[in-house]
């Protein structure tokens, strides 16, 4: 996207139901996902978690001229001489000291209540003839401003049984401003014999509003996958909103009982136009380009099933 | 008209886009809440328009629910008395006096009695100074009133504020009055949401700016690049979307779901204050609103500013002021028409709350439109070294960041080499010789900013290096607009401070908060986290608040006064709320001479809750 049209936005939510791509995962040696060993994995997933940091770093580095190391106006580390934020209490507590209530500490503010959202970033049919499909892409959460239990959940629906589905428990846990890190297990249904993997990621908000989720995962029989995505919002206007998405999946290793061939497997590129008739509430039509790789591409065509195409869209998307 | 309310799915109206009217006769429904009987002791009469009058040494409240019904959607609200704004109490200077407060919710509540001086068990903080009033008991709160002027007292439970709990306090001087006027006004500024209160705040968890409806868009960035060329309307948001800031953050609600009132009335329903022609009327201002700056003027009218926080002031002739939750300031007119409008937009300019000073009933005048909304500058996010943005200093230097302004700078790599001269200033300034308190001279407030070590996670989405720390900034929206606008340097408290002592050591919190996340803190610590500050029992002690963020926080110390002193350490005005600007470093003396344990928030109701808050211990 050109700089003037990035610019042009300030997107605007976290609500992170990104899908999204690493811009510095270029930095990974694919060449290793082969082995896919769970160390190497979570060596992948260190590298995956410099990006996040990375991407904060990049941003505070363009800030250029603001930068002077502790000058830095965003992210970072603390000096060593940093005031300790405790220094004032004379060594009291909420609960223990002169003048305080007798009991447990009463006053609780809202950084110590848990919240919940359910938020269907997607839920769309195909408009094409023929298209019977409905897929759906939402995430949930439970929990405090720093650490929440995920739900993330995606798939596909076509003649009432799920074609294909991607469904991952997380615990996440924030690891700077604008990034969470997330562990837990995904599961996925459809085609072929289902699959149990341990997951861990990134999510949060790169520099330009970038909304980025990158995971690697760790299956039985020395699997791996690795799934990146990244989606934007554009305002058109105050309700009308431009939303590009992209997603790539990579695979450790053949699964041909799924249709999974060994590394760059599958990718898809959304683009879709909402009007939010409330910020909670927004019909969108849209269209979605999904193409096969490599192995994965052969193994369609063997079978004699497409290796992509483009989807005309109608759906909406929600959250409460 | 059809409003979005238990619905989030429902299209709301443009004409609630636009701001709130309200309904006309919008208030508490007669004969539907629960107006209890009054006390034997207390007299009521009605005000000319507001709340009614309680005056004496004995007062007894009665907390409940009532219906009430401001935008056409009825509502339950949470009211003293059973109506909004609760009653103006009239108390005296000397007097002991004694309020029963009865609990009709079926939740716990509180009164808090907002800058007034007393006891810590009397200051109505759940969890602190006492456990709250259950659902049907009574709390009696009784103390010796030592102090005059204009205060106000409201719920410190939950969000009961927010839903109706807020009433004026008059408290007449023991030697007679200083300020001479024929005719006396309460203006009580809050606002209303048809919303459940925390749902509004759940939904700022998922999205921060869910209420701003002045979002930059693609359509604002070409109609920039074709005025003033695609690089210059680059570079003006290049530094925001690199931080993932938002530069019309202005308020965290907005018009959206508030309906703004005045003595509880709705723009529509144009609360009146009768005067006649000649006669010098005082207007006590007070913004008990649980999350809304005001900015507040009459067209056509001078306003003499006589007291702030309810401390007289050197009087100061004004066209305008600007204040947040907590603040109060009581000015002089001398209205010259047979009507005034009194108008007081909020500060994100999604609405206004509306009056009228009229010689007689019916009357009104013209209604300004609110102002048009403007970005927040690099002032507003770097302090200093985006260029001093002071009243009188203009916009000097920073053309290239200021709304509206002509670009003369070229690309974008050109214009941040302002900021990098800029940056030589700060470049200037060497962090390994912090001066640590008590380590040098205390004569001024130190100005080298000293994050704590947990304002670099997760809670906090911004540092400032280099703070503002000039108080003649009339602040966002309000600079240049050709009106004569109050700020903090034109408060002068007669009389001096309170104690002549200088600071015997320095306390800095740093204000901060992640807009994405919707956290607020101080240093970075939500209040869960947080430990007291402790001062030690009869010290003068210096507390510097430096603001990390891009709002502009009204910061309420309970218990005792805040001395606002000016940046090079001398006196300038007694306080009990302090608004600090976005990246701006203020600082006042404080005489710890309050036993116990007190609240000190930011009194945007959303921040207070999310977790800016503190507890101050003096022992």
């Amino acid at each position: 996207m050109p700089e003037a049209a990035t610019a042009a936005l300030i997107e605007k939510k976290p609500e992170s139901m990104a899908r999204m791509a690493l811009p510095d995962m270029k930095g990974m040696d694919h060449s290793k996902m082969g082995q896919g060993t769970p160390a190497e994995s979570a060596g992948s997933m260190k590298g995956m978690n410099h990006g996040g940091a990375s991407a904060e770093k990049a941003s505070s580095g363009d800030m250029g001229a603001m930068d002077h190391g502790d000058m830095q106006m965003q992210g970072g580390s603390a000096p060593a001489d940093a005031r300790d934020p405790h220094a004032y209490s004379g060594g009291y507590t909420l609960e223990d000291g002169p003048y305080a209530l007798p009991g447990p500490r009463q006053l609780r503010l809202a950084d110590e209540h848990n919240f919940a959202s359910v938020m269907f970033n997607t839920l769309e049919h195909g408009l094409s003839k023929g298209d019977g499909t409905t897929a759906y892409d939402a995430q949930a959460w439970f929990g405090r401003d720093y650490n929440r239990f995920v739900l993330k959940a995606e798939g596909e629906v076509a003649n009432g049984k799920i074609e294909d589905s991607r469904t991952e428990a997380l615990w996440s846990r924030s690891i700077a401003t604008h990034w969470d890190a997330q562990a837990g297990a995904r599961i996925d249904h459809g085609t072929g014999p289902d699959r149990g993997w341990l997951a861990f990621g990134v999510q949060g908000l790169a520099p330009y509003w970038f909304e980025v989720d990158a995971a690697a995962y760790v299956g039985n029989g020395g699997r791996t996958a690795l799934r990146l995505g990244a989606e934007y919002e554009l305002l058109l206007t105050q309700r009308l909103i431009l939303q590009p998405s992209a997603e790539v999946n990579i695979y450790g290793k053949d699964d041909l009982a799924r249709g999974i061939g060994r590394g760059f497997s599958n990718a898809a590129a959304g683009l879709r136009l909402r009007y939010e008739i409330s910020r909670q509430f927004a019909p969108y039509v849209g269209v979605e380009r999904t193409a096969l790789f490599g192995k994965t591409a052969d193994i369609a065509r063997s079978e004699g099933a497409s290796t992509g195409g483009t989807r005309w869209v109608a759906g909406v998307r929600f959250w409460f | 008209m059809k409003l979005q309310a238990k619905n989030p799915y429902l299209l709301s109206s443009p004409k609630r886009r636009k701001f709130v009217q309200g309904l006309a006769s919008g208030g508490v429904l007669l004969g539907m809440g629960s107006l209890p009987a009054m006390g034997w002791s207390q007299e009521a009469k009605k005000s000319a328009g507001g709340a009614p009058v309680l005056d004496g040494t004995e007062f007894n409240l009665e907390i409940a629910e009532s219906a009430v019904n401001f935008t056409g959607n009825p509502r339950m609200a949470t009211t003293i008395n059973g109506s909004i704004p609760a009653p103006t109490l009239r108390w005296r200077e000397g007097d002991t006096v004694t309020i029963r407060v009865t609990n009709r919710l079926r939740e716990t509540t509180s009164i808090h009695w907002h800058g007034i001086i007393l006891p810590y068990q009397m200051d109505g903080v759940p969890g602190i100074s006492f456990p709250g009033i259950p659902a049907g008991e009574t709390f009696t709160y009784r103390f010796k009133v030592e102090q005059s002027g204009t205060y106000w007292y409201h719920s410190h439970s939950a969000m009961q504020e927010l839903t109706g709990m807020y009433g004026a306090i008059i408290v007449e001087p023991a030697n007679g009055n200083a300020i001479r006027a024929d005719r006396d006004h309460v203006v009580l500024l809050s606002d209303w949401t048809d919303e459940d209160p925390m749902r509004v705040f759940a939904k700022l968890k998922v999205q921060g700016d869910y209420y701003n409806r002045l979002q930059p868009t693609a359509v604002d960035f070409f109609r920039d690049a074709s005025q003033n060329g695609v690089s210059a309307a680059v570079s003006r948001r290049k530094m925001w979307n690199n931080m993932r800031m938002n530069p019309t953050d202005l308020a965290d609600l907005s018009a959206d779901t508030l309906t703004f009132l005045m003595n509880g009335a709705t723009p529509a329903g144009n609360w009146t204050g009768l005067f006649r022609k000649g006669e010098r009327v005082r207007l006590r201002f007070i913004n008990g609103a649980g999350n809304s700056f005001y900015d507040v003027r009459i067209p056509g009218l001078k306003l003499t500013v006589v007291q702030a926080d309810g401390v007289n002031v050197e009087p100061v002739t004004v066209d305008e002021f600007r204040f947040g939750p907590g603040e109060t300031y009581d000015v002089l007119v001398e209205p010259t028409d047979d009507a005034h409008t009194i108008f007081a937009q909020s500060m994100d300019r999604s609405g206004y709350a509306r009056g009228t000073l009229a010689t007689r009933v019916g009357l009104d005048a013209p209604v300004p439109q609110p102002d048009k909304p403007q970005w927040l500058t690099m002032a507003d996010m770097m302090g200093s070294m985006g260029g001093n943005m002071g009243g009188m200093a203009g916009m000097a230097g920073m053309a290239g960041m200021s709304d509206g302004a002509q670009m003369k700078m070229g690309g974008g790599a050109q214009d941040m080499q302002g900021m990098a001269g800029m940056n030589h200033g700060a470049m200037a300034m060497d962090h390994s010789k912090h001066a640590m308190p008590g380590g040098g001279s205390l004569a001024a407030p130190s100005t080298q900013a000293r994050h704590a070590r947990t304002e670099y996670g997760a809670s906090t989405d911004m540092r400032v290096g280099m703070a503002r720390t000039n108080l003649d900034d009339p602040g966002i929206g309000l600079r240049d607009n050709g009106r004569r606008v109050l700020t903090l340097s034109d408060l002068h408290t007669i009389g001096g401070p309170l104690d002549p002592r200088g600071a015997e050591r320095e306390v800095e919190l740093h204000l901060t908060g992640n807009m994405e996340r919707y956290t607020w803190s101080f240093d970075g610590l939500e209040f869960g986290q947080s430990t007291p500050v402790k001062f030690n029992y009869g010290e003068r002690v210096r507390v510097i608040l430096h603001n990390d963020t891009m709002m502009t926080h009204p910061m309420h110390m309970h218990g005792m006064w805040s001395e606002l002193e000016t940046p090079d350490g001398k006196f300038q005005a007694r306080r009990h709320t302090i608004p600090v600007q976005p990246a701006q470093r203020v600082s006042f003396l404080v005489t710890a001479d309050a036993m116990g344990r007190w609240a000190w928030h930011c009194h945007l109701m959303f921040h207070m809750e999310a977790g800016m808050f503190r507890e101050v211990l003096v022992a």
